[in-house]
């Protein structure tokens, strides 16, 4: 018993928390990313994850591909998507205002949805769990796609700051977010290098939808139930800080998952009531530089 | 500046026989979500700065004129002016921490602060969760106009309208709209010529959602509902639509555009889920072709062919920037 | 005559509304050093970025080694063989020197190998690891020209390179431009420190108000210098 409450549900929030934080780190991830190169916030994030979840759906159901082929199909195919949507919409948007790309992707978020919600209804897919079963570690029971969810969301966090933040194309990656003028004066296509932030970004954001599908019901209102707590995590994480948005992400999972043991009614808005705390003491955000 | 007058009282006389043609119920919508799309105006369009969380305002005071109407039996009058109260309330918290940023954060941040509010209709026990506050009462005005139809109601709401119509037109040209907008085209200048310009844009931050309570407390009164579409984030949207389809930082532009997305809403709800795929079409459309809007198109067209001189720097973007 | 490495001719452009080149005209040959010399806004470095190409809006003609760039991009114009180092460094402060170094890709054979850099310029071989947001204004320097002899590209734009820098850093920043020439680098220097460009240089263009007001070459008069130091304004 901890504060008169049993450890076991205790635990078993935290890992809940912990699960759902994989999924916000991982999305804010990529929105950092994005916007980062682009100077465009993706509202079409939220969109972008629930398709991943769908089009890991449709595989299973139409083609019978499974789980494990759909976590490296569904990035690609969605990183195809992102791409195409960018040269189509995003790329003409660069040279003003920044917000008119929060709208297109607004737009577009909009546009995905309703699409979804026409052809496969509000209610919602089961996809089957991968992986049955569990361990019983004592103080709780730990089911073993949960464990997976944590360590894969992990791996590719890791994977993800480490190509960015000591790698080559990291570098470019990064000078490209600094000052995109000069890197396309040395001659670099920086055009190319935005495209493909953008496809790598989605991919990411798809990523963390088959991940999310076994655990969750695929719907199309997945994705806009989540954006908020996404940008309210970016803006706590310090934008375009991507350790910033990597470590916010598990963080509010779990401080999410405990509002829930202490005061449930609170667990929607403690990440926004986190973020509000955060922007008064630090207005850049954790991690983020002071601008 | 004289043809705004004209226009107006163009309108107002337009409003005043419309009754007799048109759907008298259809048309209050307009005038709310008009006054709706007007106070977001204010803020995007003269002070520069995109919230995308305004339904807060319009959904939170929608709530409260429907409770007071509803449980408390307030009169209209006041239960209007106290769900004005409370918006201007909670747009001087929001507007406090949220203005601390600018551009893209300032929208997300006021975003994730709008979600508070859903999140609070969603579970408080007065807004009666997923069914929203239902059969709102119409109890007379000063305790002896009759508003229980339509069609008494009717004059009201245009009155409500033009009252806060003419509330934006005085801001934007006072003194204080004027500075509003120095801080808009150049913050720093404005900064170094001794401005406080947080106070301003806190200021206006306060003014815009007081109106959009205004719009959202009568609201309440004529679809005699208040539900949690009003607090959504897609009604945050839908204003943002409205007003860049109208034309931002023009004066009727928000009109035309709130005008034209109610029809929509009217006319094409037979086709279910497909109307968010149009708003959303609608939306990428405007934002890749016709930045201006409606209204700005139109003034830009005017300018050009010569009919109107030079371009009012209270008007009309070029389009590259939002405000 | 020897065939221009880069021509430019009528040359117009600025910044949104506002112009600040009325057509230019000149001529640069491989393997001399140039410079242009002028009062601030007389369009100095407004012409480098028409020559790089990211300048928005330019018009007239840039032939570089005999190709039309002046609808080109900047990354395209940048693979024919033209380095740009802008007056404020753009030194990427969240990468390292190192990476700083290894950005610019190879567009040619011919670059200097990272041994001949390091010799150049020593002080940057104890940074290598240091982000480029800690280094001072003399170690920037060094960067932003050392990071791009390394891509082959045989034409230089060097923007004010002297500039705010102590005396000791702006006599090695000179005996790199004498190297470099000595490398058979063609280089397009634009300075204030006029001296410094006499000593450099072999040959000038003094702009005025967007236009080239005179071109000097080789040993300069008396009257010549009072000339340029009344176009300067000194």
């Amino acid at each position: 018993m901890i504060f008169g409450y049993p450890i076991q549900l205790i635990m078993g929030q935290v890992l809940i928390g912990l699960i759902n934080g994989s999924l916000y780190a991982m999305m804010s991830l990529g929105l950092a990313v994005i916007f980062g190169v682009l100077r465009v916030v993706n509202f079409a994030h939220g969109a972008q994850y629930m398709m991943g979840a769908f089009v890991a759906l449709m595989l299973w159901q139409w083609l019978g591909v499974g789980y494990w082929p759909a976590l490296v199909l569904v990035p690609i195919i969605m990183a195809i998507v992102g791409i195409v949507l960018e040269r189509l919409f995003l790329r003409r948007l660069y040279h003003i205002d920044h917000m008119y790309g929060l709208l297109a992707t607004y737009a577009l978020a909009l546009i995905i949805e309703g699409t979804f919600r026409k052809f496969f209804g509000a209610a919602g897919t089961a996809y089957p769990n991968p992986l049955p079963g569990g361990i019983n570690l004592g103080f709780m029971f730990l089911p073993w796609y949960r464990g997976w969810v944590v360590v894969v969301s992990v791996v590719i966090c890791a994977a993800t700051w480490f190509a960015i933040e000591r790698t080559r194309l990291g570098a470019l990656l990064r000078a490209a977010t600094e000052n995109p003028v000069m890197v396309r004066a040395f001659g670099l296509n920086v055009p190319l290098i935005i495209t493909v932030t953008y496809g790598f970004g989605v991919a990411l954001a798809a990523f963390a939808g088959v991940i999310a599908a076994p655990i969750q019901n695929v719907s199309p209102q997945m994705g806009s139930h989540v954006i908020a707590v996404i940008f309210a995590v970016v803006v706590i994480g310090g934008m375009g800080s991507i350790l910033g948005a990597i470590v916010a992400g598990f963080l509010l999972g779990i401080v999410e998952g405990l509002t829930k043991v202490f005061y449930p009614e609170g667990s929607s808005i403690v990440i926004f009531l986190v973020m509000i705390l955060v922007l008064s003491l630090r207005p850049a955000g954790m991690f983020g530089r002071p601008t | 500046m004289k043809l705004d007058r004209y226009l107006l009282i163009a309108f107002v006389a337009v409003g005043l026989v419309l009754p007799l043609f048109g759907d008298t119920f259809f048309l209050m919508k307009v005038y709310c979500f008009a006054l709706f799309a007007c106070a977001f105006n204010l803020l995007v369009g003269y002070a520069g700065l995109l919230a995308f969380g305004h339904a807060a305002f319009f959904g939170a005071a929608s709530y409260v004129s429907a409770f007071a109407l509803k449980s408390w039996g307030w009169p209209m009058e006041v239960a209007i002016i106290a769900s004005v109260i409370s918006s201007a309330a909670l747009g001087l918290v929001f507007g406090a921490i949220a203005i601390r940023r600018t551009g893209i954060y300032f929208a997300m941040i006021t975003l994730a602060l709008s979600q508070i509010i859903y999140f609070m209709a969603v579970q408080l026990p007065f807004t009666q969760g997923e069914d929203g506050i239902h059969g709102v009462p119409r109890p007379p005005l000063l305790g002896f106009i009759n508003v229980s139809s339509d069609e008494q109601l009717y004059y009201f709401v245009l009155a409500v309208f033009v009252f806060g119509f003419l509330a934006i037109y005085r801001i934007v040209h006072s003194p204080f709209g004027h500075t509003m907008r120095s801080i808009r085209d150049n913050e720093t200048r404005a900064i170094s010529l001794g401005y406080d310009t947080q106070h301003y844009k806190l200021g206006v931050f306060v003014l815009s959602a007081a109106i959009a309570g205004l719009a959202g407390g009568t609201k309440a009164a004529v679809v005699q509902l208040a539900s949690l579409t009003d607090v959504h984030f897609q009604m945050s949207g839908e204003v943002i639509l409205m007003v860049i389809v109208g034309g931002v930082g023009t004066l009727w532009g928000p009109v035309i555009g709130a005008a034209l997305i109610v029809a929509m809403h009217d006319y094409l709800a037979s086709i279910g889920e497909w109307m968010i795929v149009i708003q959303g079409l609608l939306f990428l459309a405007v934002v890749q072709f016709f930045r201006r809007g409606i209204m700005g198109e139109l003034l830009a067209l005017l300018s050009r062919i010569g009919l109107r001189k030079g371009t009012d720097k209270n008007e009309a973007t070029t389009g590259e920037t939002l405000a | 005559m020897d065939k221009a490495m880069l021509s430019i001719s009528r040359l117009e452009g600025g910044y949104g509304e506002s112009a600040v080149l009325h057509g230019i005209d000149l001529e640069i040959r491989p393997g001399e050093v140039v410079t242009l010399l002028g009062r601030n806004g007389a369009g100095k470095s407004t012409t480098l970025k028409a020559i790089i190409g990211i300048l928005e809006k330019r018009e007239g003609s840039i032939r570089f080694d005999g190709k039309e760039t002046i609808r080109m991009s900047s990354d395209a114009i940048a693979r024919l063989g033209v380095a740009y180092c802008p007056e404020e460094r753009a030194i990427f402060g969240s990468l390292t020197v190192d990476e700083n170094m290894a950005l610019p890709p190879v567009i040619a054979k011919g670059g200097l190998g990272v041994s001949e850099i390091q010799a150049l310029f020593p002080n940057l071989q104890h940074r290598r690891h240091a982000y480029g947001s800690h280094l001072s204004g003399g170690e920037q320097q060094m960067l932003a020209i050392g990071r791009i002899l390394r891509t082959g590209a045989r034409f230089l734009l060097l923007d004010e390179p002297t500039e705010g820098l102590a005396p000791v850093i702006v006599k090695q920043i000179g005996q790199t431009i004498d190297a470099l020439k000595r490398k058979g680098f063609t280089i397009l220097l634009v300075e204030q420190n006029f001296r410094f460009a006499l000593r450099h240089a072999s040959r000038h263009y003094v702009m005025e108000e967007g236009r080239v007001a005179e071109m000097l070459e080789g040993e300069i008069s008396d009257e010549g210098m009072k000339r340029i130091e009344s176009y300067l304004g000194v």
